[in-house]
C-alpha cells in the first residue's frame, strides 16, 4: 500500500541528459519492487501553478543507510515540473507518494530473460535485473535511445547483465537501428523465455509483438501521462483485455503499469476499441 | 490497516476547539470538508491515505445506468493552476456500482452522496427509484453539469426549464428521507436564475460549481491537446468563477443549502466559499496533488475559523453578506467577532 511521506533531497546528480534524484522516503524502500513508481508534488502547495504530481519509475532504494530508507528516481527535464525537481538541492524537502501501481511478475523458475529499455524508461530495469539474478535467472539487456546522450544505464547494465546490446538511432553508440530490431536476434542467442519492457508505447507494442510470435511471455511497462498516480482521476486509461476476454478502459495507475504484453491492444491505444466494455453505440472516437 | 498521513505541522499550538459539523439540508455531518465527484472514485483509494469515514462525507464519481468506457485519451491536459480533463463519465454503471462501492462504503461507515448522471431525464428517473431500494446513501447529488458530452444542448443545467425538469423527476422519485442536491454549471449567462428554478423544482441543495468548458492546443502536434476537444477546466484557476458563483445564488436564495466546489486547496480557500454562502465545501482537483487534502483542509479550515473568532463553522456561513453596518455596531475593543443572526 502506497504512503505519502514528506522525503529529503539527498542528493541530484547528472546523469547524460537525465538526473538522478535521491530522496529520503521513509517506509518506502521495504514494500518497493521494481516496476513500482512514485509521484511527486511539484512546489509549494500554496504557491505552485503546477497542481499535477509527476510520476517516475523507482530506480532504487535503499532500506538502510545514514539516511534511513531513500529512494532514486531517473528524471528527465522535459518541462516546467521536471524542471524544478532537476534543481533541488540536498537538504529540500519533497512531498512523495509511492511506492504506486503493479509491479513486474518475476518468474518462479530460473528463466532466460530479456530486459529491454528504450531511453530512460531503462530505469526500473536495473533493480529488476538483480532480483531476476538472485532468482538464478539468465539476463540479458537491450538499451536504446535516439542517441547515446539519451542512454541511460549502460555501465549498471554491463555490471549486472550477462550480456548488454546497445542501439542508437543515429548510430552514436552500439548498433544503429532500434532495440526491437535486434530483440529477436537477442532472444535467439539468450534462448530467452520472458522479455521485460519499459518505454515509448510503439516499443512495447513491438516487444509484445515479438515475444508473441516466438511463444514468450511479455512483461511491459507502460509509460501514460497521468494526473493523480493513485487512480482517482480515470485519465491514463488504456485498452486491456481482462482474464474473461473482455476489453476495457483500466487505469495504468493502479491496474499498471506493468501488463502483460498480450492483453493490452497496443494499436488502439489513444482510441476506445468498438468491442470496449461501455463503448458508445456507433462512436468510436 | 495502517496508514503513513502527512502530518502538517500547525506549530505547538493545540488544534483549535471549533464546532465544525454543519448540514446539507437535513444531512448531518461533523465536517464541513466532503470530496468532489469524479476527484475520489469511490473512496478505496484515498482510504489508503486517511480514514475516509472521518470526513464531511464522500461525494462518489457520477454513475450512469449502464457501463460507460468514457473517451478516447489523452484526457487530461495541465493548464496553469488547473487542468482540463476529459473523461466522459468512465464508470460500471449503477448495478456494479451498488453491488461494490456502495456496499463497501456502506460496511466502511463512510457518510455518502451519490452522485448520479443520465442522458435523458428518464434515465435519471431510474437512477432515483433504482438507488431509492437502497440503504447507505446520506444524498443524492444530480449532475446535470457534465460538460464532457458530446452534444452542448445535452446539458441540462444549461436551461432553466431542462434542470427543473430532471430536479423534479429526481425529486419525485427520491426516497424522501433522502435530500437532493443539483450540481450547476458555471457556463450560463446567470447562475442564479438556473438555481431559482432548480429550488422551485424541489432541489434540497445545491453544489456550486461544475468545471467550465475549456480547451488546449497543443503547439507540437498543432491539434486540439485532448481527444474530445473540449474539457472541463478545473482546480485554483476557477476558484473565483466558483465563489462568485456561490456569491450570487446566495443573494438569490437566502435559505438553500449550498455546497461549495471549485479550485480549493488550503482551508483559507474553504474559509472564502464559506463566507460566500456555502454550508459545506468539496475538496476536488487538490487531491490529485495532495491525497490527503480533506483531512488537511478541515484542519486549516478549523485554524482559520479560529483565528477569525468563530466558535462555530455554522456561524460563518454567508457572513460575507452581512450589511455595511454591521461591522460598525461591534465594540472595536472586543476581540470576539459577533456574527449578525440575520443569516
Amino acid at each position: 500500500m502506497p504512503v505519502q511521506v514528506r522525503g529529503e533531497v539527498v542528493s541530484v546528480r547528472r546523469a547524460g541528459q537525465y538526473f538522478v534524484l535521491t530522496v529520503t522516503a521513509p517506509g518506502v524502500a521495504e514494500i518497493t519492487r521494481p516496476g513500482h513508481f512514485a509521484a511527486f508534488a511539484i512546489g509549494d502547495l500554496e504557491s505552485s501553478s503546477l497542481i499535477l504530481r509527476r510520476a517516475f519509475s523507482i530506480y532504487g532504494v535503499q532500506s538502510r543507510g545514514i539516511y534511513g530508507g531513500t529512494m532514486d528516481v531517473v528524471v528527465a527535464d522535459s518541462g516546467p515540473g521536471t524542471h524544478w525537481l532537476t534543481q533541488r538541492r540536498r537538504g529540500d524537502s519533497l512531498d512523495v507518494v509511492a511506492p504506486l501501481g503493479r509491479p513486474f511478475s518475476l518468474p518462479r523458475e530460473p528463466v532466460s530473460c530479456v530486459l529491454v529499455g528504450g531511453g530512460y524508461g531503462s530505469a526500473p530495469l536495473f533493480m529488476l535485473a538483480e532480483q531476476l539474478r538472485a532468482r538464478g535467472c539468465r539476463v540479458d539487456m537491450l538499451l536504446g535511445a535516439a542517441t547515446e546522450e539519451k542512454l541511460f544505464g549502460v555501465l549498471e547494465g554491463k555490471r549486472i547483465a550477462s550480456m548488454v546490446t546497445i542501439t542508437t538511432e543515429d548510430g552514436s553508440l552500439g548498433e544503429a537501428g532500434r532495440v526491437t530490431d535486434l530483440l529477436p536476434s537477442v532472444m535467439a542467442k539468450a534462448n530467452a523465455e520472458v522479455v521485460y519492457g519499459c518505454g515509448p508505447m510503439g516499443m512495447l507494442a513491438a516487444i509484445a509483438g515479438i515475444a508473441g510470435e516466438r511463444g514468450a511471455y511479455s512483461q511491459c511497462a507502460v509509460e501514460e501521462a497521468m494526473a493523480c498516480g493513485i487512480g482517482v482521476c480515470m485519465t491514463c486509461v488504456l485498452p486491456v483485455i481482462g482474464d474473461d476476454g473482455v476489453t476495457r478502459m483500466v487505469r495504468s495507475c493502479v491496474e499498471g503499469p506493468v501488463f502483460r504484453g498480450e492483453r493490452v491492444r497496443w494499436d488502439e491505444v489513444g482510441t476506445i476499441p468498438a468491442d470496449t466494455y461501455g463503448a458508445p453505440a456507433g462512436d468510436h472516437r | 490497516m495502517t496508514r503513513a498521513v502527512v502530518r502538517y505541522d500547525t506549530g505547538d499550538a493545540p488544534p483549535p476547539k471549533v464546532d465544525m459539523s454543519t448540514t446539507l439540508a437535513w444531512f448531518a455531518m461533523p465536517s464541513p470538508v466532503l470530496t468532489a465527484s469524479g476527484c475520489a472514485a469511490s473512496g478505496r483509494e484515498l482510504d489508503q491515505f486517511f480514514d475516509i469515514s472521518a470526513m464531511g462525507a464522500m461525494v462518489t464519481k457520477s454513475i450512469m445506468l449502464d457501463a460507460r468506457s468514457g473517451r478516447a485519451t489523452p484526457r487530461m491536459a495541465e493548464t496553469p493552476s488547473g487542468m482540463l480533463n476529459s473523461i466522459g463519465l468512465q464508470g460500471p454503471g449503477i448495478h456494479d456500482f451498488i453491488e461494490h462501492d456502495l456496499a463497501w462504503l456502506r460496511e466502511r461507515g463512510v457518510r455518502t452522496v451519490v452522485s448520479i448522471a443520465g442522458s435523458t431525464t428518464q434515465e435519471y428517473e431510474d437512477l432515483a427509484k433504482i438507488l431509492r431500494q437502497h440503504e447507505g446513501i446520506d444524498a443524492i447529488e444530480v449532475n446535470i453539469s457534465c460538460p464532457n458530452v458530446a452534444d452542448r444542448g445535452q446539458v441540462f443545467a444549461c436551461r432553466a426549464d431542462t434542470a427543473s425538469g430532471v430536479v423534479a423527476s429526481v425529486r419525485r422519485s427520491t426516497d424522501p428521507s433522502v435530500p437532493v442536491l443539483v450540481k450547476l454549471s458555471p457556463d450560463v449567462t446567470d447562475i442564479a436564475t438556473i438555481a431559482v428554478a432548480c429550488d422551485r423544482a424541489g432541489a434540497d441543495g445545491l453544489t456550486l460549481i461544475n468545471t467550465t468548458l475549456g480547451m488546449v492546443i497543443d503547439t507540437d502536434t498543432m491539434r486540439p491537446a485532448l481527444a474530445g476537444v473540449t474539457g472541463g477546466l478545473s482546480g485554483p484557476a476557477i476558484r473565483p468563477i466558483a465563489v462568485r458563483c456561490v456569491w450570487q445564488v446566495r443573494q438569490a436564495l437566502p435559505d438553500i443549502p449550498i455546497l461549495g466546489v471549485g479550485g480549493i486547496r488550503t482551508g483559507r480557500d474553504a474559509l472564502e466559499f464559506i463566507l460566500a454562502g456555502a454550508h459545506a465545501v468539496s475538496v476536488g482537483t487538490v487531491v490529485f496533488h495532495d491525497p490527503s487534502a480533506p483531512m488537511r483542509v478541515h484542519a486549516e479550515l478549523a485554524v482559520e475559523l479560529a483565528a477569525r473568532g468563530f466558535s462555530r463553522v455554522s456561524d460563518a456561513i454567508s457572513y460575507a453578506h452581512r450589511p455595511e453596518d454591521a461591522d460598525l455596531s461591534s465594540d472595536a475593543e472586543d476581540d470576539e467577532l459577533n456574527p449578525p443572526e440575520w443569516v
